[in-house]
């Protein structure tokens, strides 16, 4: 399926996620607002979208950028679905129940990010110690204990 | 403690000169010949670690091939990057290991950090911090024969061991690049 299809059958699905799809460097995203996620989802998933492929988040300094990446198998396409996380709340909906695969991948997001999964069954650090301080892929991390790579140029 | 150890320690508080010598011969020699290594293999080093026990490098004509129990190891070879999450793990399997035990720093990761010592929040610079390292072999990755001459260094140091508590034998260097060589030798 291409994206004029998809973009075609999302109009179909509802009037509401056809004007929020573009296309960003070839492929097909979604931004919708925080509160949608989760109803989006569900829609998502009810379309054909049976698959989570990737959860991650991308720090823009005003606030994060939620990323999931969605497959299905039946139409053999994919698309982004994008959404903004303002930096003092950062507190999204989870997305396991409809995709148990969101599990790990929330976790690694709040581990790198500190952003809270509402909903997710078991929201523990994954990758880094359980007594960790920070979140060390946000762009105002700072930690005592790193050294600095010195300028040699 | 021990039967052998023992034995040292009555050997040298007899004066036993001779004997403790040759008997420290006989365990040096048995005990560097057949080294058997844990493989903690951490990271991308690991995979020339595989490769040295491999038919192409053939570790075991050294005596020295992988057992995945620590408690019938001498040496731990430590290969790849140690995370501080990974720190206790390591440490673990290393008090595991039966005394007498030898540690080999295989890679840049494990000698200092490597590519990780600068701007990194979660990798330990360098296995010195917690272990006691034998030997140290440099290399991103090293090759399987760097691996295989830090091991035949770390049976020297394994020869210059007593049996008796405290006491260190002369070390005796075979290798190229021993402190003779360094030093110019005798002008032969």
């Amino acid at each position: 399926m291409n994206h004029e299809e998809l973009r075609a059958r999302l109009a179909d699905l509802s009037p509401v996620l056809s004007p929020l799809f573009s296309l960003e460097f070839g492929d097909a995203v979604l931004g919708i607002g925080r509160d949608a996620l989760l109803e989006t989802a569900r829609e998502l998933h009810a379309l054909g979208f049976d698959r989570l492929g990737m959860v991650t988040a991308v720090d823009r300094d005003e606030f994060f950028v939620m990323v999931y990446r969605l497959q299905s198998r039946s139409m053999s396409t994919a698309i982004f679905v994008k959404t903004k996380v303002p930096r003092d709340d950062t507190h999204i909906d989870s997305l396991c129940d409809i995709w148990p695969a969101a599990n790990w991948q929330e976790r690694e997001v709040f581990d790198l990010f500190g952003i809270t999964f509402d909903g997710h069954p078991d929201l523990r650090r994954i990758m880094l110690p359980d007594d960790f301080e920070g979140h060390p892929l946000r762009k105002d991390y700072d930690n005592p204990n790193v050294i600095k790579r010195p300028d040699y140029i | 403690m021990a039967l052998v150890d023992r034995i040292g320690a009555g050997l040298a508080a007899n004066g036993g000169g001779v004997i403790l010598t040759s008997v420290d011969a006989l365990a040096d020699w048995s005990r560097g010949q057949s080294l058997w290594a844990f493989p903690m293999g951490t990271a991308c080093c690991a995979m020339e670690l595989i490769a040295a026990s491999f038919n192409k490098f053939d570790f075991d004509r050294l005596g020295t091939f992988p057992r995945s129990d620590p408690r019938h190891t001498d040496v731990i070879i430590l290969a790849g990057t140690i995370t501080d999450k990974m720190k206790p793990a390591v440490q673990r399997l290393y008090d595991q290991m039966p005394d007498p035990k030898w540690v080999v720093a295989m890679g840049n990761c494990t000698v200092s950090g490597g590519i990780f010592y600068y701007d990194t929040y979660s990798v330990v610079r360098g296995a010195d911090e917690f272990l006691p390292v034998d030997v140290y072999i440099a290399g991103c990755p090293p090759r399987p024969e760097s691996l295989q001459d830090g091991i035949l260094q770390l049976r020297e140091l394994v020869k210059a061991e007593s049996i008796a508590p405290g006491k260190r034998r002369e070390r005796t260097y075979s290798l190229p690049g021993g402190p003779e060589a360094s030093e110019g030798g005798d002008g032969e």
